[in-house]
């Protein structure tokens, strides 16, 4: 089995699963309980948010544990708009985010908030100087997508959260969720960043939303009052220790496999230009070291996903929470890749447990299924 | 980095005379346990300085490990090479080489322990400044201000060369003082006063005091968190005693006028304490206490408390200010733990308007009605010993 889906979830390490069945046979507890296997639970949970907070170079209590990205993508633009909506009623976006991005903000719309979805260019990349004249007196969050999933473009964050700077009043959220283990990024710079569990060999179900420290948010779940009122709910420990040692060991092998992720790229990309079908949609610079998408002219994308899936190749057509709606992919369209061509595109994402020996063998079944069905179609 | 051992400086300790090597022997104890953990490094103690020998163990890992040692004041990676002239400033050379990137400046700090050796301080500078210049192209000297310090030691034994100077964490190795009994309650104080006695070498053993059901079992366990902190200045080893004091309290709450209820609860945890101190054979008794902080902690309480014993007790923070206890408390990592709201020995059963100035007459007065001695003795016996060590630890670091 080749699985070159690794963006739309990647295998929880074994040692992470591990992890999880112990804690939670072992130290089953409510953290919030009083007695000491309360307690033992409510360590865990504290050694878990330290480790995670020495990891990512922030604050313990700047992390609230969740559901994973689409609840820290909801927390973080319903929390923050619901909270400063006195001191204006703007907030500002982009055209290619994820739909846990996308929706929340429709849905705030809705509720009399306006929106300015900023354009990107054809590489996928929106343009700093549009986000300067968006804002206004009335703008309150900002939020921009770090990686993009459907074609891996990395977007200016760092130049933006500069900017941004000079707006006190204006919040920067990023979703980080495709670049964490990938792409560096400088939490210093954001206010609010969403990360997910199973995106880094993590569990399904666990996430985390950084709110930058003395920043304020209106919680979505209220109840309990856990994780500093929040999130309420009771903590899903096991799943958070996991979350903690996934991290862990997604960061060491970032440090030890990134060049041979990078390799395994390349491979793949000079591999499937030589034929003339292809166009590669993932820009060659600025985007991120695990994604490649690209249309083979001619040949629906499913069809293709399938006729791999034969040869145990696992890939993608577009991201996988739009993939079973048969919308052609958004961003594609957005970047100015004609429809014809966007919905033959297909999407391999990497992880570090890939190998060369894959891609060169991936690259050869994509030449081969081209040439099958080529001779069907003719 | 290519280096062979880490050189370790000692600091106030070289001061020491007669008694250094049990300075020394203390010190080489505390690494030894620190590293414990790694099969091939072994420690070589000399009156001088301290060597680990790394025989291909990860030297960086054992640089985290000692960096929180008592009683060096510096340490470096470093080679060790023959005195043939030849050879040091190959080695020099390809030291130096792993440390240097372009425009970076230098400089050579030459000793000569050896007086018997040929070159003095000045043509050993020369000599090695001289071989690295000519084979790194660009290599500037600044002798006030080097990016590079490449050190230079000829000792009797062999030639010592290492380029960084790492700090120690100061202070006197641990057991060097002698021992004593830290009064952990789990507040931010009492920690770091038990971090600053190890720090000034004693070796300490921490008593808590314990009232189920009106302290929980979570208040313990905090407590053993803050013990799991200071063991990490001990090489990951240290001593709790959890002591019962429910039956004590109760009686003392029976007894005693509400206003002097706090005094004599704390001249009985240190009867209790003093106890226990003398079975384990330590010295003195190190509280957290600072002047005037709280009601237990006036001149005049701390007179008439300490009128139960004539043990010393040793109080690191009595002229330090809430701030800078902090600090420390942050710095060690204890702080986080301290602050959880759990109750403990100290704020269950206060009373609303403790005396601050307790009279030793009165407080004499109102205990003379009832025995506490078998009270101490029961407390005393069913004190429970809680051995902290690295191994123990080593179940929830897996998940981790």
């Amino acid at each position: 089995m080749i699985y070159f889906d690794n963006s739309a979830t990647t295998k929880p390490y074994k040692e992470v699963v591990d992890s999880f069945v112990k804690v939670t046979t072992d130290f089953f507890g409510n953290p919030s309980s009083l007695h000491r296997i309360g307690g033992e639970a409510d360590k865990l949970l504290m050694k878990a948010r330290k480790q995670i907070a020495d990891l990512l170079n922030i604050k313990a209590n700047e992390i609230i544990f969740t559901s994973g990205g689409t609840e820290s993508n909801n927390l973080a633009i319903k929390g923050a708009a619901l909270m400063y909506k006195n001191r204006g009623k703007h907030i500002i976006t982009t055209d290619i985010e994820h739909p846990s991005v996308r929706e929340t903000f429709e849905q705030l719309e809705e509720l009399g908030f306006e929106v300015t979805y900023l354009p990107v260019d054809e590489e996928g990349r929106i343009n700093v100087a549009d986000m300067e004249k968006a804002i206004s007196r009335n703008t309150i969050l900002v939020s921009v997508m770090h990686v993009n999933n459907e074609v891996g473009t990395i977007q200016p964050i760092e130049e933006i959260g500069r900017l941004l700077k000079n707006y006190p009043k204006v919040l920067f959220h990023v979703d980080h969720v495709q670049g964490v283990g990938k792409v560096p990024l400088d939490l210093n710079l954001v206010d609010l960043c969403s990360f997910s569990a199973h995106k880094f060999h993590g569990l399904k179900g666990t996430g985390l939303l950084y709110i930058h420290e003395g920043i304020q948010i209106s919680p979505l779940l209220t109840g309990g009052g856990q994780e500093r009122k929040y999130r309420s709910g009771t903590e899903n420990v096991a799943g958070f220790v996991a979350l903690a040692k996934a991290l862990r060991m997604t960061l060491e092998n970032e440090k030890k496999f990134l060049g041979n992720i990078v390799k395994i790229k390349e491979t793949i990309i000079q591999g499937i230009n030589e034929l003339e079908e292809i166009t590669i949609h993932t820009p060659a610079r600025g985007s991120a070291p695990h994604i490649v998408n690209f249309s083979i002219k001619g040949f629906k994308a499913e069809v293709f996903l399938h006729a791999l899936e034969e040869k145990d190749i696992y890939v993608s057509t577009t991201s996988a929470c739009s993939s079973k709606k048969h919308t052609t992919s958004s961003t594609l369209l957005s970047m100015g890749v004609p429809e014809e061509i966007a919905k033959s595109a297909i999407r391999i994402s990497l992880t570090y447990e890939n190998t060369i020996e894959e891609a060169i063998f991936v690259v050869k079944a994509i030449k081969e299924t081209v040439n099958k069905l080529k001779e069907v179609m003719n | 980095m290519n280096y062979d051992r880490i050189l370790i400086r000692y600091g106030e300790i070289s001061t020491k005379g007669r008694n250094r090597n049990h300075f020394v022997d203390k010190m080489k104890k505390s690494i030894q346990r620190a590293i414990s953990d790694f099969p091939n490094a072994k420690v070589q103690g000399q009156r001088e300085r301290m060597y680990i020998v790394l025989n291909g163990d990860n030297g960086e890992e054992i640089i985290e490990r000692i960096k929180g040692i008592f009683g060096i004041s510096s340490f470096s990676p470093a080679v060790k090479t023959s005195k043939d002239m030849e050879e040091m400033k190959e080695a020099a050379l390809q030291l130096f080489r792993d440390v240097y990137e372009e425009g970076k400046t230098f400089k050579i700090s030459a000793r000569r322990a050896d007086k018997t050796y040929a070159l003095d301080t000045n043509e050993l500078n020369r000599e090695f400044g001289a071989h690295l210049l000519k084979n790194i192209p660009n290599l500037k000297v600044d002798v006030k201000n080097p990016d590079i310090d490449l050190r230079v030691e000829v000792r009797e034994e062999a030639t010592y060369l290492s380029c960084e100077n790492i700090p120690g964490a100061g202070g006197l190795p641990i057991g060097s003082s002698g021992k004593a009994m830290l009064m952990l309650s789990g507040g931010i104080d009492s920690p770091v006063a038990g971090f600053l006695a190890m720090k000034r070498g004693l070796e300490i053993e921490a008593v808590h005091f314990f009232s189920p059901p009106f302290t929980s079992e979570r208040s313990k366990q905090k407590v053993v968190e803050l013990a799991e902190k200071l063991a990490k200045a001990n090489g990951g080893y240290f001593t709790l005693h959890v002591v019962p004091f429910t039956a004590t309290q109760q009686l003392i709450h029976k007894q005693v006028p509400e206003n002097y209820t706090m005094t004599t609860t704390r001249r009985l945890m240190l009867r209790i304490t003093d106890a226990l101190r003398e079975r384990h054979e330590a010295l003195a008794i190190v509280t957290g206490e600072s002047l005037g902080q709280v009601a237990s902690q006036t001149l005049e309480s701390m007179f008439t408390i300490n009128d139960v014993t004539a043990t010393p007790i040793l109080r690191p923070l009595i002229m330090m200010d809430k701030t800078d206890i902090i600090k420390i408390a942050q710095d060690i990592d204890t702080h986080d733990i301290s602050i959880q709201p759990f109750e403990d020995c100290c704020t269950v059963f206060v009373p609303a308007s403790p005396k601050t100035k307790p009279k030793k007459e009165k407080v004499e007065f109102y205990e003379s009605f009832v025995d506490f001695e078998p009270l101490i003795k029961d407390a005393v016996e069913g004190t429970e010993t809680i051995h902290i060590s690295p191994k123990v630890k080593e179940e929830i670091e897996d998940l981790f």
